[in-house]
């Protein structure tokens, strides 16, 4: 139980498909759908991005929220579009992250339009045996 | 234990009439577009179904998809009788004992799209190429889908 309720706390998903305000325009932005799992020693997430790449790529840390950015390639294609099911829109989701994540080891790759972050444990949550004097 | 395709969890206050727009709604969504727009998680359409866009120039159709996270051994892509059949398969993450799944938005498992070409195609020239998670496929359309000038005698 308390365990989904840490879960809670540690992801929220602030911004589905949501827009963001900057310099007075605002941009619509699609939200990446994401995976998450948990490990012994860290979290990962991971995002599907499909058309970006390490250019368009923005990973932004401020204080405990962690904001995923992904600009997608331009389109290469210089053709008439008959059908379109994809969405042209770039990608962007925050996440509130636990203070339990040690934010200094962060780190991130991105490949074939997947974003993974690896998000380690703090040491001192990590389950630890304690020695038991004599 | 994992979870499979993790609904959005419903909201606290629950309003009878809420759910009848919201199904007004999706059945709407289900004749308008009948094939799935790739992000929202309708219960019409369980599975995954990669969006897939279509272009066309004067030499060529061009088709897009979205898969990201794939090596392209698990694509299989082919054309019979002016329809591209494109397929393949996502195995699920290796769950070792240590991890556990929180949050599963994303979909494995099989996929598959076909799509009827507007024009017929040279089938031997087909091209595909697999970047950051989208699949191109260029199909040369044969000579005579080739839009053509006809000369004008005017005697």
């Amino acid at each position: 139980m308390t365990r989904q309720l840490h879960f809670l706390y540690m992801v929220t998903n602030t911004n589905q498909s949501g827009a963001s305000k900057q310099n007075g325009r605002t941009t619509e932005y699609s939200s990446p759908t994401v995976d998450l799992s948990e490990s012994k020693d860290a979290y990962l997430l991971e995002a599907e991005m499909p058309g970006v790449n390490r250019e368009g790529l923005e990973v932004l840390l401020e204080n405990n929220e962690l904001t995923i950015v992904g600009h997608r390639q331009p389109e290469n294609i210089n053709a008439e579009l008959l059908y379109r099911e994809s969405k042209p829109r770039d990608f962007r989701r925050v996440f509130l992250l636990d203070p339990s994540i040690d934010t200094k080891r962060i780190s991130a790759q991105i490949d074939q339009g997947v974003l993974k972050l690896n998000l380690p444990k703090a040491e001192r949550v990590k389950p630890r045996k304690i020695e038991v004097a004599d | 234990m994992r979870l499979l395709n993790f609904q959005k969890p419903e909201r606290s206050v629950w309003s009878p009439l809420e759910q009848l727009l919201t199904l007004r709604e999706e059945v709407h969504r289900l004749f308008e577009s009948p094939l799935n727009d790739g992000q929202r998680t309708t219960e019409f359409f369980d599975g995954w179904t990669p969006a897939v866009d279509l272009y066309e120039d004067k030499e060529n159709l061009f088709v897009k998809v979205e898969l990201p996270g794939l090596k392209k051994e698990e694509i299989e892509v082919s054309v019979h009788d002016g329809t591209l059949s494109i397929s393949g398969e996502r195995k699920a993450a290796e769950s070792d004992s240590s991890s556990q799944t929180f949050r599963s938005e994303r979909f494995f498992g099989r996929f598959h799209r076909a799509l009827a070409l507007p024009k017929p195609v040279a089938v031997d020239n087909i091209k595909a190429s697999y970047k950051d998670g989208i699949l191109t496929v260029t199909l040369p359309k044969t000579e005579e889908a080739k839009p053509k000038q006809i000369e004008i005698n005017v005697s």
